[in-house]
């Protein structure tokens, strides 16, 4: 376990000193970008939708029960946008885009494209890990932003249709412009971006150390995903502490 | 050795007692051996020989335990020894980038550290897929290629580097004996033409002797023959005459 920390940090260190070169990889980091986004965007959509709609669906009854109708908009907006968008969307993302990374990279090693890179003097960082952390790096907050607002969307509307909650448009999304401010916005997106290097990281490190045939791909995308989850989990703990304080 | 050989851009080969162990098992026990600027140096062996360790060895895909490698009299771990030598290894699978088209796989090493524009790049790909017979296959993908115009282009992707070493990793296994002679008689072509020292792993006897100026043959991780192709066929060792005279005999034969 130590020496897979050892070397993702060091295999995130050789990426940031390649982050020079980034621009000369651009048509990578853009394929890669439109293969995220192209991948992803429906799914976030839709799964931030129904999750702002769950929101709105649990802790609205509850609120109006109590007199506190104009409290739903505030709770749902800071729900989506602190917590459950980047934190859901990392997940969504570690699985999609994570687990493909991962496969691709572990299936070059494994039929030995990555050792034909080297005898070219070609740096498999440079040529593979650089365009893809770039491309996720810039992609999963953009998502996250839209999943924030999707969410809130998804929010509203379940107030207004609920017949226990029966909240109107205007009055939701007024009570969420006064609870809800940009650095709120800011700290949600910060997360996915640190989420974002995690999923990078540990992917493509994991494609790289793969070995044996299609078995020790398979396994190497389990891994690649469920890590990636443990430290979002992990990290998201202790993110919110530090941006709490 | 040939005349016509000496003024090459070919450069010299010497390994020096090499050995490499893979989880305590010893798979290379003391290699020492030299090839010569221009030469054809084939490596035979029975498979799991070490045969292959040894040629990511010289490529550098490896760390010896031991010993040392010298590319024109420079060691391999001296660093800028594979920028200042072009060498360049033909995979046993070809190991072509299954996500990009034949075209740019030759062009790769080109693209990307810049050392011509597009246009003069697809121009130097076009010329260098036809030298192996493979005009017009530039825009298809690996997967749409047989076994041998994959190593074809694997060859094609080398002549790019315009190397001064190429590594031969088993160029003919798997193909049928009509593509192992047009492979066989690419590596001589190479070699007349552009004079590059040639080291060839195989276990392929009719390629070995065909092609080599001499043959080295290792046995479980250990040179256990070295000579002209006349002088290792000769070679009284039953090792190296059970791996070269080894023969089919129908049940009822023997």
């Amino acid at each position: 376990m130590f020496q897979n920390i050892g070397e993702m940090v060091l295999l995130f260190w050789r990426t940031l000193a390649a982050l020079p070169l980034a621009w000369r990889q651009r048509q990578k980091v853009f394929d890669q970008f439109y293969e995220i986004g192209n991948a992803s965007l429906l799914m976030v959509c839709l799964l931030s939708f129904f999750i702002g709609g769950v929101i709105a669906l649990h802790i609205g009854p509850v609120m109006v029960e109590r007199g506190l109708a104009s409290a739903v908009g505030g709770l749902v907006g800071i729900a989506m946008c602190k917590e459950l968008a980047p934190v859901m969307m990392s997940i969504l993302i570690a699985g999609r885009i994570g687990s493909a990374m991962t496969a691709e990279i572990g299936s070059m090693r494994v039929y030995q494209e990555i050792d034909a890179l080297r005898t070219m003097n070609i740096d498999p960082v440079h040529y593979l890990v650089l365009p893809r952390m770039v491309a996720i790096a810039v992609a999963l907050p953009l998502l996250v932003i839209f999943a924030i607002l999707v969410g809130w969307l998804g929010g509203a509307v379940v107030s207004a249709a609920n017949d226990r909650i029966d909240i109107g448009f205007r009055a939701f999304f007024m009570n969420l412009r006064d609870v809800v401010d940009i650095p709120d916005v800011a700290n949600g997106v910060f997360k996915a971006f640190c989420f974002s290097l995690v999923i990078g990281i540990v992917s493509c490190h994991q494609g790289l150390v793969t070995l044996g045939g299609p078995r020790g791909i398979g396994r190497s995308v389990t891994k690649a995903v469920v890590n990636s989850i443990v430290l979002i989990v992990l990290l998201d703990y202790i993110l919110t502490r530090l941006l709490l304080s | 050795m040939k005349d016509h050989r000496d003024n090459t851009g070919g450069v010299s080969v010497e390994v020096r007692s090499l050995r490499k162990s893979f989880n305590g098992q010893e798979v290379l026990k003391g290699i020492d051996f030299s090839v010569r600027r221009g030469e054809i140096f084939v490596i035979m062996g029975p498979s799991g020989s070490g045969k292959s360790v040894l040629l990511r060895h010289i490529i550098g895909l490896e760390q010896p335990d031991s010993g040392e490698i010298l590319i024109q009299g420079e060691s391999m771990q001296s660093s800028g020894v594979m920028d200042k030598h072009r060498m360049a290894l033909v995979f046993q699978s070809g190991a072509l980038l299954s996500s990009l088209t034949v075209g740019e796989n030759v062009g790769l090493y080109l693209s990307e550290h810049r050392l011509h524009p597009p246009e003069e790049i697809r121009r130097i790909v076009i010329e260098k897929l036809e030298s192996v017979g493979l005009k017009g296959t530039e825009d298809k993908m690996p997967s749409e290629l047989s076994g041998g115009m994959k190593k074809r282009v694997a060859i094609a992707r080398a002549l790019v580097i315009e190397p001064q070493l190429i590594l031969y990793d088993e160029p003919t296994s798997e193909l049928d004996p009509l593509s192992a002679v047009v492979i066989a008689e690419e590596i001589l072509e190479l070699n007349r033409r552009i004079g590059v020292t040639s080291l060839v792993v195989s276990h392929d006897r009719d390629l070995a002797f065909g092609v080599a100026d001499r043959i080295a043959v290792i046995h479980e991780g250990r040179i256990v023959a070295m000579g002209e192709p006349g002088e290792v066929e000769q070679n009284p060792d039953p090792v190296v005459r059970r791996f070269l005279r080894a023969d089919f005999k129908r049940p009822n034969e023997r």
